[in-house]
């Protein structure tokens, strides 16, 4: 029995007839072919989030960011020029190829603040806009102009706080690619949200799979049942899960869920140490004291039917950005990168209000041990799944309709793959989102 | 020497809860009995009401007296102790087995 309305269409898939409602194929996650070609298809080609300019305060402040996931070895350093201007470029020197910042380890990413980057093999010397400013005993080389020797750029732009590069010269601008539902989330206070927790993973599992885990609740009531009062989680699992609304625009995706346990309805719902520090899974029961997280000051995308029990909204960003807000004031973001057809980095980041005493603090801090207990299960059923898939005993798998997301993340990483077989390695981004948002406008003619 | 203030001189005993990191405490779960984390949540929860009440006194967070941190950081720990007494009855979170998730960055009181 349905407890929130679907659409007229009879279920949430079959309201985007491209989905089909038949059993998926998860060959996608377990052939290493395939999976290089989705490097070169999806990470080489789409808009992926680094980090928040937080990690940038002032001029000269930079952090290098390890990517295999566009490659071995690929790397990259994002810095605040002397414009302020968030820039990125190859962290690679142009003489002979030196990685040009790291310390200790080449592998390990590092942060600091410079005047300017200088290689440790040669001492060539870059400004942190990117162009080679000194190259030692200079005239040794032949007919050197070192304007031709600048930094190699890659594209950066920044959304709401949120940088993001993309590898491919030739990508749509940011905002177009994030489209509606960014635009839809602008005027989240994210700035005022500073208090910051970061996790990470390494996962045997396909990147997929993971956001395949966190794009669906189906699960919840089943996999963290022991986590929720005895009496609680027997209701919960006799419920199973709904959500509140999925949408989908273009490649991009989101699902709305009620959330009773900010605060619960009846103290007994919930364990000792949620009742005397007022926080939980869903974070501190609290709204901290700033402006743009009530009910009725949320930008237009978070809760968007306006629902009394609304309780978290989680957006999918393609490829592997989740951004996902809690009501009672703060959010998270995860990031999927993925080194192999089987294994992927996972990073977690919280973000809060910072706290004005130990009582907000606690809360807090309640809310990101009790997340790193969920992502712990999450985590581990991933290698458990990929291990079982990969047999190939089964090739296909049936998904419910609370699984929706799932089908939509597989169709549209399958859809870029295509696209890039079809046109032989070219630059298709561009094509792709034109498309997809062409689909999104008969889409919302056709439903509004 | 105690490290704790004297009106929470009866959790003196527990002073090697008092760890700033997360790592830290985490790795002290993983490598304390039941038995030991039970006797912490079961004197720790009746007075975390005292310690938030105390602390909060002499706020800020950062820059506040050392015994007053070593009582921040004891509450912490009795937060993380709440999983394995309350959920898991046992250290590790149950079924994760072959995972490990660290935290690389946290706000350190």
């Amino acid at each position: 029995m349905a407890h929130f309305p679907k659409p007229a269409a009879g279920s949430w898939t079959q309201n985007w007839p491209e989905l089909g409602t038949a059993p998926v194929n998860y060959e996608d996650s377990i052939n290493p072919e395939h999976f290089k070609v989705e490097q070169q298809a999806i990470f080489k080609k789409t808009w992926l989030n680094v980090g928040r300019v937080e990690r940038l305060p002032k001029k000269g402040s930079y952090f290098t960011r390890e990517m295999p996931s566009a490659g071995p070895g690929t790397s990259v350093i994002i810095v605040k020029d002397k414009q302020e201007v968030v820039r990125a470029f190859y962290n690679m020197c142009r003489h002979r190829g030196n990685k040009l910042v790291w310390n200790d380890y080449p592998g390990e990413e590092v942060s600091g603040t410079c005047r300017q980057f200088t290689c440790k093999y040669h001492a060539w010397r870059y400004s942190l806009e990117g162009d080679l400013t000194f190259v030692q005993q200079e005239g040794e080389f032949f007919d050197l102009d070192k304007g031709d020797y600048g930094l190699v750029p890659v594209r950066c732009e920044v959304w709401e706080g949120f940088i993001f590069i993309n590898f491919d010269n030739g990508a749509a601008p940011l905002t177009e690619y994030l489209g509606d539902f960014a635009k839809g989330l602008e005027g989240y206070p994210f700035h005022e949200m500073t208090e910051h927790y970061s996790y990470r993973s390494e996962i045997n599992a396909n990147w997929k799979l993971f956001i395949d885990a966190f794009v669906e609740f189906y699960h919840a009531p089943i996999l963290h049942m022991k986590q929720a009062e005895k009496e609680e989680a027997e209701k919960l699992a006799k419920f199973g899960f709904e959500a509140l609304a999925y949408d989908i625009k273009g490649i991009h995706s989101m699902v709305s869920s009620w959330g009773g346990m900010s605060p619960p309805k009846d103290l007994s719902m919930v364990k000792p140490i949620e009742r005397i520090l007022h926080s939980g899974l869903f974070g501190p029961w609290d709204r901290p004291d700033i402006e743009g997280i009530q009910p009725d000051e949320l930008p237009p995308a978070i809760n968007p039917g306006r629902h009394k029990s609304w309780g978290t909204d989680s957006f999918e960003f393609f490829p592997n950005f989740t951004l996902l807000f809690w009501a009672p004031g703060w959010y998270l973001t995860y990031h999927y990168w993925p080194t192999a057809v089987d294994k992927h980095i996972f990073e977690a980041d919280l973000y809060f209000v910072p706290p004005k005493n130990l009582r907000e603090r606690l809360s807090q801090e309640l809310a990101a041990v009790t997340f790193k207990e969920y992502a712990f299960q999450d985590a581990n059923t991933l290698e458990a799944t990929q291990t079982q898939i990969g047999t190939r005993v089964v090739t296909d798998f049936p998904l419910c309709d609370q699984e929706i997301l799932l089908r939509h993340l597989h169709k549209t990483a399958w859809d870029y793959v295509n696209a890039y077989k079809n046109n032989d390695n070219g630059s298709t981004n561009g094509k792709h989102d034109a498309k997809a948002s062409q689909d999104e406008a008969e889409k919302d003619a056709a439903h509004v | 020497m105690s490290k704790l203030p004297e009106e929470f001189a009866d959790l003196e005993r527990f002073s090697d809860w008092c760890l700033p990191t997360e790592e830290e405490r985490y790795s002290k779960r993983l490598n304390s009995t039941m038995a030991e984390m039970q006797e912490l949540y079961d004197a720790g929860m009746a007075r975390l009401e005292d310690i938030m009440v105390y602390v909060d006194a002499r706020v800020p967070l950062k820059g506040m007296p050392k015994d007053a941190k070593a009582l921040v950081h004891l509450g912490q720990s009795i937060v993380m102790v709440s999983f394995p007494v309350e959920v898991w009855k046992q250290p590790r979170v149950l079924d994760s087995g072959a995972s490990y998730i660290q935290l690389i960055k946290e706000p350190v009181v």
